[in-house]
């Protein structure tokens, strides 16, 4: 039973849990004028502490085309009320007022101790460099709806890999499914951090680290870019040196294989070049969609609407 | 051996970590008692080759919880007429609320009045907590 439930990271809930999800998305993909009043009266909070206009836009409209309204702020200085306010106070305040609350905020654990003083369901919608449970929830609507399934993959993830959580997520997640390997394509500085190998090593699981990725794009199925920032680089020699492996263009496009999928969470600074969007192997603009209808099926779930 | 008085009536904490002792003897404000108490460091011990050991000439209740993240090796027997009256074993509490704070500068405990801290056990071996919120590991009792 997901109703009444919070989301705070990924793994709180079960594969099984997950499958329920992207069953209802999927539904909601196929005949979304059956959901267009499921949410009638029901008011989803958008606590956003820090702004991303993006993920912000994603849950709202999540919640309008089912049919519910929203309130919140994006940014706390907006709102007046909220200053100066504990996390605990304000969430009981406004559970009161609410039937759901995505929240947003840049201290790590914020959403978990929203979760402990709530009435109503909290879905994390990112704490700092911590966890963001839904871009992952929409990672994987995204894979299923490309590649049918999660097993027997093998997936790259390219560029900062030491403090994109996203990626740590995904990998956590996609290894909870069979016969995935990893290759991870990042700077020497930029490697994936231990406890994340830990999960790879006791479940088994066949990964490499690599430098460039060109050498390994012919191998891969899934591609999923992320920024690496200059500033990440511990010196300029290697930053000269390797800048244009992390940069996705048509050249590097031609030495994969023909079916593909290559995911960002977006936004992005110039790890894709645009040339590179029209190629139908380019999927993070339906990524983006399929963020919507995951999130659609994520507050109906929650409410124990259906 | 330095020869202590046993006690008729109280609390014998024994197999201390050695240097522990007075860490423990500050905790339980041993250093404001008005009834008779002894703090032993160094003491030969079979088990370890050295321990503390606190007697207490007084009945006081004792945060078992605490006294085991403390010091999970640590056990206390009950002194009634000057017989053990009880002993307990102890071990690592699988969750501690507001006896550590956590570390990480981002953690939103340090941010949120009266938040209460919690942590909980994730590697018994090694004694090893992590945050409840942040999920950042915490190793080590410094008190
Ligand atoms: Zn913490």
């Amino acid at each position: 039973m997901l109703k009444g439930r919070h989301l705070i990271e990924p793994e709180d809930f079960t594969k099984e849990e997950l499958d329920e999800i992207f069953t209802l998305a999927n539904s909601i993909i196929e005949n979304q004028n059956m959901y267009l009043h499921s949410c009638d009266g029901k008011l989803l909070a958008t606590l956003f502490y820090e702004p991303s206009t993006r993920t912000r836009f994603s849950f709202e409209s999540a919640m309008l085309r089912l049919g519910g309204n929203v309130v919140g702020f994006s940014e706390p200085g907006s709102s007046s009320v909220m200053k100066g306010e504990s996390i605990a106070d304000t969430i009981r305040t406004v559970g009161s007022y609410t039937d759901i609350i995505a929240m947003r905020h840049p201290k790590e654990g914020a959403p978990k101790l929203a979760s402990m003083y709530s009435p109503v369901p909290i879905i994390n919608a990112g704490d700092g460099g911590h966890q963001h449970p839904t871009q992952t929830l929409t990672d994987l609507l995204t894979i299923q709806n490309i590649k049918g399934n999660f097993s027997n993959l093998t997936i790259g993830l390219c560029g900062d890999l030491k403090f994109g959580r996203t990626v740590h997520s995904l990998i956590k997640a996609l290894s909870r499914y069979e016969n995935n390997s990893f290759i991870l394509i990042s700077p020497q500085e930029l490697r994936i951090p231990p406890y994340i190998k830990n999960v790879l090593d006791d479940k088994n699981i066949k990964y490499i680290e690599v430098e460039k990725l060109e050498d390994v794009i012919g191998d891969l199925d899934i591609l999923y870019m992320t920024r690496v920032q200059k500033e990440r680089f511990f010196n300029e020699a290697d930053y000269i040196r390797l800048k244009d492996s992390y940069i996705l263009d048509s050249e590097k496009m031609k030495l994969a294989k023909e079916d593909l999928t290559v995911l960002h969470p977006l936004p992005r600074v110039n790890e894709i070049s645009y040339e590179v969007d029209n190629d139908p192997r380019a999927c993070y603009f339906r990524q983006v969609k399929f963020g919507m209808y995951v999130r659609m099926a994520l507050i109906l779930k929650l409410l124990g609407v259906e | 051996m330095l020869n202590i008085d046993s006690i008729a009536n109280g609390i014998v904490i024994d197999h201390i970590k050695v240097g522990y002792g007075f860490k423990i003897f500050n905790y339980l404000g041993l250093d404001k008692a008005d009834y008779r108490v002894a703090l032993i460091m160094n003491v030969p011990s079979k088990k370890y080759g050295k321990k503390d050991l606190i007697k207490i000439e007084n009945v006081m209740d004792l945060d078992l919880t605490m006294l085991g993240f403390i010091d999970p090796n640590i056990t206390i027997a009950i002194i009634e007429d000057e017989k053990i009256k009880e002993k307990i074993h102890l071990s690592l509490p699988k969750k501690i609320e507001n006896v550590i704070e956590c570390k990480n500068p981002r953690c939103v405990t340090s941010i949120e009045r009266n938040i209460v801290h919690k942590f909980v056990l994730v590697d018994e071996e090694k004694g090893i907590y992590k945050c409840e919120y942040c999920d950042h590991n915490y190793d080590g009792w410094e008190g």
